[in-house]
């Protein structure tokens, strides 16, 4: 069987130029169920998919609260990504201790961004297994951000991370350009889209999915159940209003309950080619 | 070895008088707004109330570098609370909370004088008073701060509540209307501010009740 | 007797004399107000060394940032201090280069935490501050004190000041003070402190801080007047005495 050489150990390099085992630790944030973000100038909205762990349990919780003007949507291990809440709950309560105004989204990012570089430089440690969407309001707007594992990070109109967020992407990239001047109400709206878009087929329903919003005279909130449900019903997205689109790179059987590791069974990704770090 | 400067004091005290209320359905927390340090005044326009919580008032005096400090690690404790069990602190736990803060400084200890009030999970008023070091007791009304020496013989006097000796215990809400209470509270702060050089120039009082937080000012003695 | 003073030096000699314990030059009274456009602060430039009069050209205001700005009155090597590393934090802030950036009540705060620390080390600076600052049309001006007593008011004066100006700051302040009157009322502040604080002197500069940013004026005199016939004979209305 074939085994890398160059992934049982963060700090080793590969002859190509890689890190492979920082490049499993991003495989698993494709693994946990997607997260979608969107922004305007004004507000900021994120949603999830929640996948219950089997039919007896309930779902993992992906949205946090960070503080009034920041939250975030994780998606990967979990467990990682409330680690990651908690550094940046007290990191803001410290910021506002000291000067008892918000820390800035774009400050906190790059400090979260340092963290999760230290991991990938040390070997007695392993890379955070989740990808993280920032959304966060601040003196200079508002602001949507992507977290790798990997110590990367991305600001955007729009992003979707997890499993089959190719197709919520797709959706995205058609959209985006009209997403500045965006109303709250319409950022929800397509924020619903897109996770429908992921579903591949699945009913939307407000059971499956937690949307949360932020925005100027608003502070972060997830939407309660019923409000997401009356959205659902309101913007009549229940069902497949256009194929979804096609979702090339999503793995065959990943229905199974994705939030919970990174698949160890996946064996190394191929390993030729540039490294893919900046996604 | 004859000292020849004063050593640093770390303390001052800035003055102020606070007084809370609890009634069958309300809650009335006050203060006056002068700051003051020795003979000087301040500022005349200083609110010694923090509101900690949803149900949840802290009146302070006392030092107000300290009353400062522990207002802000009682709003930073409250806000881990918040993420951890989605739901605003209660008052009796806030109270507890107030205590353990105190007393962690026990021998440093935060020269401030508190009285806290709010409503518990039935909405009845309650009020809890401290001593610097983290000692406190649920009582129907209390005083803290420069001017209690006078204000608080005179609601013993005008209340009434029933002794705490008694068995059962009593309630120690205390039977006025809150428009009583308001009044009464106007009351000792005139009177208190005639005598205490500390006490005076506006008086602010927050009410507590099911519709929320209401607040009202009264001009007081500015000289 | 012995054995208390052994307790006191506990630390030994060293620690003791790293803490500032009494201040050895000092800057006297500082003193702000809010106007129309932003805030005027006014501070003579002299520096006691005890009751020696040390120093005669000490700026006592800095601006710190675009938006604060800063003046202090107390032990002068404290303040000095203080700016390095409000500089340096400053500097970082710009670091970020991305758009956001300390104001005048985010700076007063900070200050505030700074001078509370310290005096919980027992190793306070000793100064009292005022901090004046516009951002976003908004007017700030607040003041902290070496035990980090806090507070934001329309007008402020430390030391002397607090006696002797704020009455007239009292009597003379309004909202919408033009500049030249607001040049006018702290003027006449310096006069009196002048006339009646011995470390005060004749050497002052007026800073001003408003959208467009900080302003500290060259060093200036005011018109005084000594003579009162009271001054030329004060023994006239007291027949017997020397």
């Amino acid at each position: 069987m074939f085994r890398n050489q160059y992934d049982t150990d963060v700090t080793t390099w590969s002859p190509a130029g890689r890190l492979f085992q920082v490049e499993y630790s991003m495989e698993a944030v494709k693994q946990g169920s997607a997260a979608i973000g969107l922004r305007s100038k004004t507000h900021v909205v994120l949603a999830c998919v929640n996948k219950a762990n089997s039919e007896l349990s309930s779902h993992q919780k992906k949205i946090f609260k960070v503080d009034d003007h920041i939250g975030v949507a994780i998606a990967g291990l979990t467990a990682d990504g409330r680690v990651l809440s908690r550094y940046m709950r007290s990191e803001c309560i410290n910021y506002n201790f000291t000067y008892e105004s918000p820390l800035p989204v774009g400050r906190l990012v790059v400090q979260l961004a340092d963290k999760a570089q230290v991991c990938t430089q040390r070997s007695w440690k392993r890379p955070y297994g989740v990808g993280l969407l920032v959304a966060g309001l601040d003196e200079s707007g508002a602001h949507l951000y992507y977290n790798c594992p990997s110590g990367n990070y991305f600001e955007y109109q729009a992003f979707a991370i997890g499993s089959r967020s190719q197709a919520a992407k797709t959706y995205l990239e058609r959209r985006f350009e009209n997403f500045m001047d965006s109303s709250r109400d319409d950022l929800v709206k397509d924020a619903l889209i897109a996770v429908r878009e992921t579903l591949q087929g699945e009913t939307l329903k407000s059971s499956i999915c937690t949307v949360a919003v932020v925005g100027v005279g608003e502070a972060f909130h997830i939407l309660d159940q019923d409000t997401v449900q009356q959205l659902i019903d309101a913007f009549d997205i229940v069902g497949e209003a256009e194929g979804p689109a096609a979702e090339p790179d999503a793995p065959a059987g990943e229905d199974a309950p994705a939030d919970q590791a990174a698949g160890a069974d996946q064996g190394a990704p191929a390993d030729q080619g540039v490294a893919p770090m900046d996604i | 070895m004859k000292k020849e400067h004063a050593s640093f004091n770390p303390y001052d005290n800035n003055g102020g008088t606070c007084v809370a209320i609890a009634g069958a359905d309300y809650c009335v927390i006050a203060a006056d707004t002068r700051m003051s340090s020795g003979y000087n005044i301040l500022t005349r326009d200083y609110s010694k109330v923090c509101k900690l919580a949803d149900k949840c008032l802290l009146a302070s005096s006392g030092f107000q570098a300290d009353v400062k400090a522990l207002q802000k690690v009682l709003g930073a404790r409250h806000l881990i609370y918040q993420h951890q069990h989605n739901k605003q602190m209660s008052c009796p736990a806030m109270a507890q909370l107030l205590s353990n803060t105190l007393y962690y400084k026990r021998f440093f200890p935060y020269y401030a004088f508190n009285v806290l009030g709010g409503l518990d999970d039935e909405g009845k008023g309650v009020v809890y008073t401290y001593d610097a070091v983290g000692s406190y007791e649920k009582v129907g009304y209390s005083s803290q701060g420069s001017g209690s020496t006078l204000i608080m013989p005179f609601l013993d006097n005008q209340l009434k509540s029933p002794s705490p000796l008694l068995l059962p215990p009593q309630d120690a809400v205390t039977p006025l209307s809150e428009a009583e209470a308001v009044d009464l509270v106007k009351t000792t702060f005139v009177s208190a501010a005639e005598r205490d050089i500390y006490t005076g120039d506006k008086l602010e009082i927050v009410i507590l009740n099911a519709d929320g937080i209401r607040r009202e000012y009264m001009d007081l003695r500015k000289d | 007797m012995e054995l208390n003073h052994e307790q006191q030096t506990q630390f030994g000699p060293q620690a003791d004399s790293q803490r500032t314990l009494y201040p050895y030059v000092t800057g006297t009274s500082v003193v702000a107000l809010k106007y129309k456009d932003g805030i005027l602060m006014a501070a003579d430039m002299g520096a006691s060394y005890g009751s020696t009069l040390r120093y005669k050209s000490v700026e006592r205001m800095k601006a710190v940032g675009k938006h604060s700005l800063l003046g202090a009155s107390g032990e002068i090597s404290d303040f000095q201090e203080l700016l390095r590393s409000l500089d340096e934090l400053i500097l970082y802030d710009n670091m970020w280069d991305d758009g956001n950036s300390l104001g005048p009540k985010e700076l007063h705060n900070y200050l505030t935490r700074v001078m509370y620390n310290r005096r919980n080390k027992f190793d306070p600076f000793w100064n009292s501050l005022v901090l004046g600052g516009v951002k976003n049309g908004e007017k700030y001006l607040g003041m902290v004190t070496m035990l980090g007593v806090n507070f934001e008011d329309n007008h402020v004066a430390t030391g002397f000041g607090n006696h002797l100006a704020r009455p007239i700051l009292r009597d003379g302040w309004h909202e919408d003070l033009s500049y030249e009157d607001g040049v006018k009322l702290l003027e006449k502040c310096m006069r009196v402190l002048l006339y009646r604080d011995r470390s005060a002197v004749n050497k002052l500069q007026i800073a001003k801080i408003t959208e467009e940013g900080v302003t500290v004026s060259q060093p200036y005199s005011l018109k005084t007047f000594w003579g009162f016939s009271a001054f030329q004979n004060p023994t006239v209305g007291a027949e017997g005495s020397w």
